[in-house]
């Protein structure tokens, strides 16, 4: 009895590390395909087995067993990836202290959010499930594959994408703890200082446990460890270059001063969120190899993005600024392939520059391109099908797979895509006025308050 | 020595000519006779017209045709290969009324009270707004810009983006605007209790009749007192609507709103009306058609209003509310100042089932009639305001560029804020070194 229990409790626990991912065998016929990186391909088929796309050329026959999608007249490419979001998170902003790198979103995962679902819709399958805005470092980040249907949150998570964090900088922090708790950071002077700071104790910290780990071996050896600190542990992993940073910022000269910081302390890998003015520096941004994730046309809803320009994203590619185009809301997000045409508009950038921006780019600024973010052979099989170039604007997302598992499907899509449905919730109240505005007037002036309530991301863009 | 001189003197004038066209705002507009040659020309009234060309005059479209004779001293502009539609309306800003969001001190849009229908947009539209030329180099010319907040939010007016006093830009339609009482929740912040809504719908609809009541009454007194009444602006500001001289804007989403507030205009007999957002329009488009109400409907690109609708119902809506018989212009009810955006949102809606023309009508014609200016505005046609935009394709895709606007007849600078920053910064020069 007591072996069964413990077998069973054994199972339980692997249950817990390992969470089941289910992996698709497909073969998508006959589309034209967007590989984005080599190049695209008319009348292809896509092999897609285990998951992984295991073959790409014309007249693959259907192995037995396997799903068969026909894209014949569709547009194939690679699963758009959002390397700003914050859906599928129930906490964003913990923001008690200028500095929380103690904390961690993928400790809120919620695979239920029907947003998700709204953004396998419009060919997302993998998102940056980021912390907030109000701290100058804020928390880790998740990178979330959208496998909408599991219950487990574990198994939304992309298995060995590299960790990342949030930083800020400019009007979210200084008015969240300057104005609002009276703090260091009340200015992008206090930001800065706030930044150098918890990197300067960080190395102190782990230059202190170096030198214990170093005396501890010795002979003889008394001494006690230097004490455990959850939030020095992963600035020192910013140091080491094992996170990746991802600063919210929006002014050339915020952005500049980050880039000197990091300089300084031998921080490599760096990418910036938002960088509306990211234009004005992109010569120092492609120098010091930083990335940058952008908005398409956002502007004006603050002072901070007074001076933006739809150019933005145009103006990084052609200064060699590796650079995505995010939604950091769960409207935007369910057209990004829209957002990146765009670029068209503003900047004239060819489809392959485009589409970059949506899928190879923001993998390579979550560390992931080795395995998502183009169609090649032995990459996963996340995969978007659309009616007419997604980059047109009467284009329309039909199916999205991932992992060659086909998440979402036009044809055959229910109105009602909730997963688990609330018995408390009223269901014939209209959630939204959806006028669009967002010039709600219980929320004027109460913005930080109703933030710290809530903890929603209101503090955020 | 001659041709030095003329050289030197060349650069000096294009040294001078670099100098005097930078401007702390924007540039002058052009106005004069201009021909438009060899475009295709959608008329959206009557048909497209191949090779065609437009002639402006004094502000006006004086000729629209393939045989048409250029007028002496013309300003000729090459529009082969390209297309000329009507400039784009959009029926629902706060354009000129805004500056920066988060800044209350730029924003003039929301006056205090429930009941201010006599605070007048067109007052505090502010010519130079920045956000004005970067939404006309789209081609979106005209827009209504409409107070918010409360009950009665104020009077909207109609604007052509261009201009320097706010009469200058006045494009001939008022709006009294009425948030009409929501029973919805605001948003996932919104924790009342459903009594508790319920109780401030209730009182909300109480006070919107007690308003109308008496701006009845004082038409009433106003009529048998030959205007001799005492003074009440609120109700000075109803006054017109009451008598069906001017239209009544309503702020409406939800479908059981929208079925109320059908209800309510029909008791009041309010003559005209125009319903706005209207997100849930699909589920009640029939009752929506047969009272005859048009609406502008939007932001098309935007979220389904129930955790269990269907996801893509905000971008059928615009075209579920025509096929039932609707009159339907749509916005973009932006919220980061992207009015711009316009005729993406009218593509989005072609896409989903609206279809191109429709959609194209939703923009121009359909939004000129319910604001009845369609003797001026959204088509292009002889006689009407030489209101129109000219481009390299079809104005609802994301690659086409607009290459010529013309508002009134004036040909409008290609350049905003956001163009000058492309241009200053796409080489910048110095570059990482000085």
């Amino acid at each position: 009895m007591k072996r069964i229990f413990i077998s069973l409790m054994l199972l339980a626990t692997a249950c817990l590390v390992f969470a089941q991912v289910d992996r698709g065998n497909v073969l998508i016929k006959g589309g034209t395909v967007l590989t984005v990186t080599k190049g695209t391909l008319e009348n292809t088929d896509v092999l897609v087995k285990d998951g992984k796309i295991s073959q790409i050329g014309k007249g693959i026959a259907t192995p037995a067993g396997y799903r068969v999608v026909d894209a014949t007249g569709m547009f194939v490419m690679p699963g758009i990836i959002d390397a700003h979001s914050h859906a599928g998170l129930d906490a964003i902003n913990e923001a008690t202290a200028p500095v929380t790198a103690e904390v961690f979103t993928g400790d809120a995962v919620n695979p239920f959010q029907v947003g998700l679902y709204r953004a396998l819709a419009g060919g997302v399958t993998a998102i940056h499930a980021m912390h907030g805005s109000a701290n100058a470092i804020g928390g880790e980040c998740e990178t979330v594959k959208l496998r909408y249907g599991v219950k487990d949150p574990e198994a939304m998570k992309m298995e060995g994408a590299p960790r990342t964090i949030k930083f800020a900088l400019g009007e979210n922090p200084t008015r969240v703890h300057g104005s609002g708790n009276g703090i260091v950071p009340r200015t992008r002077m206090g930001v800065e200082f706030v930044i150098r700071e918890s990197f300067s104790q960080a190395k102190a910290y782990m230059e202190a446990w170096d030198a214990y780990n170093k005396a501890k071996v010795q002979k003889g050896f008394r001494g006690a460890p230097p004490a455990y600190n959850r939030r020095l542990e992963t600035l020192a992993d910013i140091l080491k270059g094992n996170i990746i940073i991802h600063c919210h910022s929006y002014r050339a000269d915020e952005i500049y001063m980050l880039l000197n910081v990091c300089k300084d302390f031998g921080i490599k890998r760096l990418v910036f969120q938002h960088v509306n003015e990211g234009f004005k520096v992109a010569p120092e941004l492609a120098a010091y190899g930083a990335g940058a994730s952008v908005f398409s046309d956002w502007w004006a809803y603050k002072f901070e993005v007074y001076y933006s320009t739809a150019y933005n994203a145009a103006i990084l590619t052609k200064n060699g600024v590796t650079t995505s185009i995010n939604s950091d809301d769960g409207e935007l997000m369910r057209h990004l392939y829209h957002e990146a045409g765009k670029t068209q508009k503003y900047g004239q950038l060819s489809d392959d520059e485009a589409l970059a921006l949506i899928t190879i780019n923001p993998a390579k600024q979550l560390g992931v391109d080795n395995r998502i973010g183009s169609i090649e052979v032995g990459k996963d099989a996340d995969i978007a099908i659309f009616k007419n170039h997604p980059l047109s604007i009467y284009t329309i997302p039909m199916i999205t797979i991932v992992d060659g598992v086909v998440r979402f499907d036009r044809e055959k899509d229910a109105d009602d895509q909730r997963i688990y449905v609330d018995p408390k919730q009223t269901i014939d109240v209209t959630l939204h006025t959806a006028t669009g505005h967002d010039h709600e007037s219980c929320m004027q002036g109460a913005e930080y308050q109703t933030a710290r309530l809530f903890g929603f991301n209101l503090l955020e863009k | 020595m001659k041709t030095i001189y003329i050289k030197v003197l060349a650069l000096v004038l294009v040294g001078a000519g670099l100098t005097f066209t930078s401007q702390a705002q924007s540039p002058k507009g052009k106005s004069g006779t201009f021909a438009l040659t060899g475009a295709t020309i959608e008329t959206i009234t009557k048909g497209v017209i191949q090779n065609g060309t437009v002639v402006i005059s004094d502000g006006k479209i004086t000729a629209v045709g393939t045989n048409v004779t250029i007028p002496q001293g013309a300003t000729v502009i090459d529009c082969k290969g390209k297309f000329i539609y009507p400039g784009m309306i959009d029926g629902g800003s706060i354009l000129g009324l805004s500056e920066v969001g988060s800044d209350p001190r730029t924003n003039d849009y929301n006056e205090v009270g429930d009941v201010v229908p006599q605070m007048k947009a067109l007052t505090a539209v502010n010519p130079n707004a920045v956000a004005i030329p970067i939404t006309r180099v789209s081609g979106v010319t005209t827009s209504l810009v409409v107070p918010q907040g409360g009950l009665f939010s104020g009077t909207a007016s109609l604007i052509n983006l261009h201009g320097y006093t706010p009469d200058q830009m006045y494009a001939g339609f008022d709006a009294v605007v009425m948030n009409f009482p929501a029973t919805g929740r605001r948003g996932f912040f919104d924790r009342r209790s459903d009594e508790d809504i319920k109780k401030a719908n209730e009182k909300s609809l109480a006070k919107i009749n007690e308003v109308w009541e008496k701006a009845v009454q004082y038409h009433k007194l106003d009529s048998a007192n030959k205007g001799k009444v005492e003074y009440y602006p609120q109700l000075q500001a109803i006054l017109p609507v009451v008598r069906g001289e001017q239209t009544l804007l309503i702020n409406v989403n939800a479908s059981k709103d929208i079925q109320a507030a059908i209800k309510w205009v029909q008791e009041k007999k309010v003559k005209k009306v125009i319903f706005s957002g209207v997100s849930e329009g699909w589920r009640v488009a029939d009752e929506i058609a047969k009272a005859k109400i048009p609406v502008i409907a939007g932001p098309v690109q935007s979220l389904p209003t129930r955790e269990y609708d269907r996801y893509d119902r905000p971008y059928a809506n615009p075209g579920l509310m025509r096929k039932a018989g609707v009159t339907v212009a749509i916005q973009a009810g932006d919220r980061n100042m992207n009015y711009r955006n316009l005729p993406y949102h009218a593509g989005f809606a072609a896409a989903y089932g609206m279809g191109r023309e429709e959609a194209l009508k939703a923009v121009t014609i359909v939004p000129a009639q319910i604001f009845g200016v369609a003797d001026k505005l959204g088509s292009i046609e002889t006689g009407k305001s030489a209101t129109l935009f000219v481009c390299d394709g079809d104005p609802f895709e994301t690659k086409t560029q607009v290459q010529h606007v013309f508002i009134e007849g004036w040909q409008i600078p290609m350049v905003s804020r956001q163009t000058e920053l492309y241009d200053e910064f796409l080489e910048r020069s110095p570059g990482v070194k000085k």
